[in-house]
């Protein structure tokens, strides 16, 4: 069986499958509320798949079972945070977020504030969360695809990037936010069945034993025991486990502060359905991260080290579709053959369905948000001409991604996650939590913990040992690296709060305190929230 | 409803809802779980992830087999997960979502009227 003929095969199977929804969707998509979001007509339980299939990138799915492989017991971390990361969701804002918004983070900010200012900042925080989001997924299946095909060039790499690219664009630009939906929830459902497929194999391998995995793993890792504690990632010296610390503030607080997930939100007919989402939701992405536990062990144990280990030259990213050949029969075999392409064409539509989300959330803050509100203020916009500026914005939004994708190769994968993780809890979740919960909070508040957070959590990653250094760095021949941790969190995240703090008592603005009644009316009661569209 | 303009569209039926005993309940009930349920949470993964960095010996202990305290710590976390989202969903619909809904209908008929 000629793996990489399955492989090409079975990945233009999922091409073809998310062009032929995008095409069907497309023509349901109307009006601009069917764009941005979808009429708001999914159901709870289609909206928690597509949840789940727009957070469940690949950096999740190859890059936590990796660090586990390569890391054991440390790689596990990451799960927990993205996990338990979704109460921040459900208790405080999913619900107010939908009954408050209409079709952008910035709707529930410029709810009672002045217009320009904070459409201004969220729409540019929205687009750097996004692109940071989207360089992590396009270099990812740029590797993916070049390593599946078992050639390493650089032109495979960059013609995958483009592509993706291209798809993006069309699934955002002809299906919106119904296509998008769909795509999402047809990837979720292929990923819960691709992993369980293969964690059935591997516990079977092991009597479905956990213990005698694990031990398993211990052992072929060459670590021993240690390969099952925490520390060996993190656990070096102090300046790690501060980082350590700074990473998992940022996985904890960043989810609720995403673009692209809270958009989501406002695709469902009321607040009950956004908390029916996000429990549908939690409810997966658990499900899916234990599963990853499993083929992160497996890999470990059933795998040669140096097929995943970066240090004796492996590729840890490849760890979940090099497991899934190890227990179809191993190299050369059917059965291999068939499950390394299945494992493969799945990772792929992970990545095509996170691109899309990101790329609807940022060309529809652009179009929604600067556009129509910044730019064209005092005149009317018609909708379909607001929707025909998102759809540029869609094309420019993914040159850009493409742009920047190809000299980012460099970049470390899950680095680029964290990094957007950062910036949403820095910027974006003070200003979400604020306006909600604080009555007092105003424009200036909100512009200064936008734009502080985001240029603390920027800032402080170019002054990082990432940036300059160390051998591993962007640029290791420079040295300005005078911020010694990776991850910038733990001084961005209260900074983004404090200059929200600050910024609010330092202004008076009685309009945004009065109309605060209306919005918390709003949000707690669904009192004159968007409805769904009527087809 | 058109555009969120703000000076143009303060329609006062929220500032007589907001008054209501009613939402003062509701928003009572809300704040006074979601609170310390945030703090809870936030406080106990913040736990695990202080042991995970600074008490390797503890979590390194073994229970059955292979299964140490690091493990079970890190799946508590998913259970509390699970548990909690459960939990609110449980009280906010018996607790918040009749007091909600009836807001909501006030509003309509205020709409109307």
């Amino acid at each position: 069986m000629d793996t990489q003929l399955l492989t090409t095969f079975l990945f233009l199977s999922v091409v073809a499958l998310t062009v032929g929804i995008t095409f069907w969707a497309s023509r349901q998509t109307k009006t601009a509320a069917d764009f941005y979001s979808g009429g708001r007509s999914f159901s709870g339980f289609q909206n928690g798949l597509a949840i789940g299939g727009d957070y469940m990138s690949a950096a999740s799915f190859l890059g936590i079972s990796g660090a586990i492989a390569v890391y054991g017991y440390d790689g596990f971390l990451y799960s927990i945070g993205f996990l338990v990361a979704w109460l921040v969701a459900l208790l405080l804002v999913a619900e107010m977020l939908r009954n408050a918004g209409r079709y952008t983070m910035a709707d529930q900010l410029a709810f009672r504030m002045r217009q320009r200012p904070v459409r201004t900042a969220a729409s540019i925080s929205t687009v750097v969360v996004s692109i940071f989001y989207l360089l992590a997924q396009m270099v990812g299946a740029g590797s993916l695809v070049a390593l599946l095909l078992g050639v390493d060039s650089q032109a495979i790499k960059n013609i995958t990037i483009i592509g993706v690219g291209a798809l993006m664009i069309f699934y955002v630009v002809v299906g919106g936010m119904k296509g998008t939906t769909y795509v999402q929830i047809v990837k979720a459902v292929l990923l819960m069945i691709g992993s369980a497929l293969i964690v059935l194999l591997v516990l079977a391998k092991f009597n479905f034993n956990l213990s005698s995995l694990l031990g398993a793993a211990a052992e072929n890792s060459g670590k021993g025991e240690a390969f099952l504690q925490p520390g060996l990632q993190y656990g070096a010296t102090l300046t790690s486990q501060i980082d350590f610390l700074s990473l998992g503030l940022a996985l904890v607080l960043g989810t609720a502060g995403l673009p692209h997930i809270l958009i989501r939100f406002y695709t469902v007919p009321t607040a009950q359905d956004a908390r029916k989402s996000v429990l549908w939701a939690i409810g997966l992405i658990g499900a899916f991260y234990l599963m990853t536990l499993v083929l992160g062990f497996g890999a470990a144990a059933l795998l040669d080290r140096d097929a995943v280990d970066p240090v004796e030259g492996g590729n840890q990213n490849l760890a979940s579709p090099l497991l899934a050949e190890a227990v179809g029969g191993g190299t050369g075999s059917t059965g291999g053959a068939i499950l390394l392409a299945l494992i493969a064409a799945v990772a792929f539509a992970t990545i095509l369905a996170v691109v899309a989300g990101l790329t609807l959330a940022s060309s529809s803050s652009v179009a929604h948000d600067l556009y129509k509100g910044v730019i064209k203020k005092d005149q009317p916009v018609t909708e379909k001409d607001e929707v025909r500026v998102a759809r540029i914005a869609a094309f420019g939004i993914g040159a850009v991604a493409i742009a920047l994708s190809i000299p980012a190769q460099r970049l470390n994968i899950a680095f680029l996650v964290a990094l957007a993780f950062a910036v949403a809890a820095s910027a974006n979740l003070p200003a979400i939590i604020f306006n909600m919960f604080w009555k007092r909070f105003n424009t200036r508040g909100a512009t200064w913990s936008i734009y502080g957070g985001l240029t603390a959590a920027v800032g402080l990653v170019l002054f990082s040992p990432t940036v300059s250094s160390l051998p591993t760095s962007l640029f290791p021949n420079a040295d300005w690296a005078i911020f010694p941790l990776n991850n910038p969190g733990i001084v961005s995240i209260p900074l983004g709060f404090l200059l929200g703090y600050l910024g609010t008592v330092t202004s008076r603005e009685p309009d945004a305190e009065e109309r605060y009644v209306e919005l918390e009316v709003r949000a707690l009661t669904g009192a004159g929230a968007e409805e769904a569209a009527q087809h | 409803m058109t555009e969120h303009d703000r000076a143009a569209r303060h329609d006062p039926i929220y500032d007589r809802l907001h008054a209501t005993p009613e939402f003062a309940e509701l928003r009572r009930r809300y704040r006074s779980f979601v609170f310390p349920a945030t703090a809870a949470f936030l406080v106990w993964y913040l736990l695990y992830v202080i042991l995970s960095n600074w008490a390797g010996g503890f979590m390194s202990i073994r229970v059955v087999g292979h299964i140490n305290v690091a493990l079970i710590f890190g799946i508590l976390q998913f259970v509390t997960t699970f548990g909690l989202a459960y939990y609110y969903a449980r009280f906010s619909a018996a607790k918040l979502d009749p007091l909600a809904r009836q807001l909501d209908a006030d509003y309509r008929k205020g709409g109307d009227a």
